[in-house]
């Protein structure tokens, strides 16, 4: 009876014994360690606030972390920018947080974030070498375009001031989330293969495309397009020259004249109904989306395409402020986060562990052959909250995580030359 | 000695009730003070904010306290800039001519044909009612009627007098102006129905006994009476259409773009100088168009008539 009956729990638990067992071992050490006595009791009162987007700060990861760990963890979700301003303007009343891969561009340097040691944070070792080496699952060398997450990983100190080049001892947050994102497509109304992201302006669809209403990865969709119709090429599309995003602007300026665009979508629902209701056929999406509209019964597919996915991902970071007990804690939580439950609930919603190996033990064997493996599902597959999603049978677009990962052509990002790219994105919009 | 005596002996009896008797100037201060307070923390402080920061510099994560006017430089030279304020000023004037339309006819039938005081009162519930929901909602609500597979499209196609779906109803200029009609009327309606309740029906009676034609009375005593009214009425839609954010995005599908929605991109991007100084330029502009319809009618003089 004493023994956990449920697996998904054995490891959790376990840890929390060897934390408790740990402070076990400090407090009878006492004095010596500087540590009080009371530091068993005193991790009960500590609270660690975790911020991040909806899509990641999930209440029941939160939940679960708590009964695991023996001190609270509290999960705030707010949308992208809110998120970044709350990062800049009140970081002391966050303590750990999912910072996308861009956003550690704005963090960095700000006094907002700490490194992480990299001899403390256990999953390290067991991180995707996308993140800590720059080099896709088989091994070759990964595309550096966009805020690709090897580039902006390694901190030069312990004061995580700058980014350095190559690896170092000191993180700015232990890969957390990662996914390759593609153009959402119906294939019941596209009327042919959708096999390019040149596609996406291919007059045949005139009126029925859409783009992200978002500068930054509006221009890299587009850009991928272009580039894929031919005769263009960029240095880094992830990263313009005012040159490059002046001629992209004209080439989006020319589409929009034509009416290739039904609509500019400003909010994941906008992007379900819009592909729901038919309006739009190829669009920019992301993969919740995509199975929003399936499980209203309509076809939609996760287009992989041949040039290959505009990748994102987040690390998870501590905040500056945390110090002593606190940041302890921040570590250790950090530690769980890797170790396969967060995993495991994102998996269900179709997003990718930095840490997959540990969240094999967190799904079963069905799930991880669809998820992961991309194999036809056993049988009915559920979605984080546990209500049915997947249907035996299904096969997740894209295939393996080895696959879609190993295709990652540019990552989502933030331009050296953002400012003239908003000012050229309005510009477009209101062309 | 008690408390009592000793505020006799500071302050005698008949001096103690003059005291509290304040100046007419001083009442008036005090009562102007709830909006003054009001409007100085949550509108002119703001606004002053505002226009400091817009000549602020600015990089990807802060802003710099500086003087400088690239800020304005690049709105005024960017052509987003002249398309947006058309593009705005166009759907004001096409918004504010048919609401000034519907709102003024409703609010005269309202006024002039309904007798009975409880049916008025009835139908302006009727008017009222939908407001009481969020403008969000009433606006979403427009697309499924309005989209290529929506309800409006099923229905001509039903009764055969379209065979392909109309795609320019929704995610157009259409779209945008009919919510804006839908949203605004009443707020035509209110003012020119609050004039036309002012007006003296003997008015109305002597100008039929003098022989004057329905048109006639219309235009020299109806109209004239109810302008402040009108102009309450076009203010309130004008500055409303200047200032639209959301109507522009959700019902263009974001095709074209508002002041504030271009405003918005920029915050999201975290360029705060830059809106601050969009945001200050609008202001100017609508503070400028609101004083010219002001010229037209002296509100405050009709007021309190």
């Amino acid at each position: 009876m004493s023994k956990p009956t449920d697996g998904p729990q054995a490891p959790g638990r376990s840890r929390r014994t060897v934390l408790q067992a740990a402070l076990g071992a400090t407090a009878g050490s006492g004095a010596l360690t500087g540590f009080p006595t009371l530091w068993a009791q005193n991790i009960k009162d500590i609270v660690i606030q975790h911020a991040g987007p909806p899509v990641t700060a999930i209440g029941l990861i939160a939940d679960q972390a708590t009964k695991d760990l023996g001190f609270t963890v509290r999960m705030q979700a707010s949308e992208n920018a809110d998120l970044l301003n709350r990062f800049l303007s009140q970081s002391s009343a966050i303590d750990v947080a999912d910072v996308s891969l861009p956003f550690l561009k704005y963090l960095v340097g700000r006094n907002v974030l700490q490194a992480m040691p990299r001899a403390k944070l256990s999953n390290y070792d067991k991180s995707i070498p996308l993140f800590t080496k720059g080099r896709y699952p088989d091994g070759r060398v990964a595309s550096p375009q966009g805020i690709a997450p090897f580039g902006v990983l390694y901190a030069a100190d312990a004061e995580g001031k700058s980014f350095v080049n190559g690896e170092s001892e000191w993180l700015h947050g232990i890969p957390a989330v990662t996914n390759a994102d593609t153009l959402g497509i119906r294939p019941d109304l596209t009327g042919r293969p959708v096999t390019s992201w040149a596609d996406l302006l291919d007059p045949v669809f005139k009126g029925r495309a859409a783009l992200q209403d978002q500068p930054t990865i509006g221009t890299i969709d587009v850009a991928m397009a272009v580039e894929a119709r031919g005769g263009v090429t960029y240095g880094n599309k992830g990263n313009m020259t005012r040159a490059e995003i002046d001629r992209t602007m004209a080439i989006m300026m020319e589409v929009k004249r034509s009416g290739q665009f039904r609509s500019f979508w400003t909010t994941f629902d906008q992007s379900v109904n819009l592909m729901a209701s038919g309006e739009v056929v190829i669009q920019s999406m992301w993969s919740p989306a995509v199975s929003a509209v399936r499980t209203r019964g309509i076809a939609c597919t996760f287009q992989p395409l041949k040039e290959g996915y505009r990748g994102w991902g987040y690390v998870l970071s501590m905040m500056k402020h945390l110090t002593g007990l606190k940041r302890d804690c921040a570590i250790e939580y950090a530690n769980w986060y890797g170790s396969g439950f967060q995993g495991a609930v994102i998996a269900r919603q179709g997003y990718y562990s930095a840490q997959p190996e540990n969240v094999k033990k967190f799904l079963t064997p069905a799930e991880w052959d669809y998820w992961y493996d991309g194999k036809p599902a056993a049988e009915q597959l559920p979605d984080p909250f546990g209500k049915p999603a997947i249907k035996p049978g299904e096969v997740r677009d894209g295939g393996s995580f080895d696959t879609r990962m190993g295709n990652v052509a540019v990552w989502n990002s933030v331009m050296d030359e953002d400012r003239y790219l908003t000012r050229k994105w309005n510009e477009f919009i209101t062309s | 000695m008690d408390a009592g005596q000793d505020a006799v002996s500071i302050a005698p009896r008949s001096r103690g009730r003059r005291r509290w008797r304040l100046s007419a100037q001083a009442v008036s201060w005090l009562q102007v003070s709830p909006l003054a307070i009001i409007l100085i923390t949550f509108f002119a402080l703001p606004t002053l904010i505002f226009l400091v920061v817009s000549f602020y510099d600015y990089d990807r994560v802060g802003i710099y306290p500086d003087f400088l006017l690239d800020n304005y430089r690049e709105i005024l030279t960017s052509p987003a800039t002249l398309r947006v304020y058309l593009s705005s000023l166009q759907f004001a004037f096409i918004v504010w001519a048919i609401t000034l339309f519907l709102g003024f006819n409703i609010a005269y039938f309202l006024v002039f044909h309904v007798r009975s005081r409880m049916m008025r009162t009835v139908l302006f519930l009727a008017c009222a009612i939908p407001f009481w929901t969020s403008g969000i909602i009433r606006t979403i609500a427009w697309i499924p009627f309005l989209g290529r597979n929506g309800a409006f499209n099923q229905m001509l196609q039903g009764v055969h007098l379209i065979d392909r779906p109309l795609d320019f109803l929704l995610f157009s200029p259409f779209a945008v102006c009919v919510t804006y009609i839908h949203l605004f009327t009443l707020l035509m309606i209110g003012p020119i129905a609050n004039s036309l309740a002012k007006i003296d029906p003997a008015l109305l009676e002597a100008a039929r006994d003098a022989g004057a034609s329905r048109w006639r009375t219309m235009v020299d005593i109806v109209i004239p009476l109810s302008k402040t009214g009108i102009a309450l009425g076009s203010i309130l839609v004008f500055t409303q259409v200047m200032g639209d954010f959301f109507v522009v995005k959700a019902m263009s599908g974001g095709q074209s773009a508002s002041i504030v929605s271009q405003l918005a991109t920029e915050i999201q991007a975290m360029q705060y100088p830059p809106a601050a100084a969009s945001a200050m330029i609008l202001v100017l502009f609508v503070a400028i168009m609101v004083g010219g319809m002001m010229r037209v009618v002296d509100v405050r003089k009709e007021l309190v008539r």
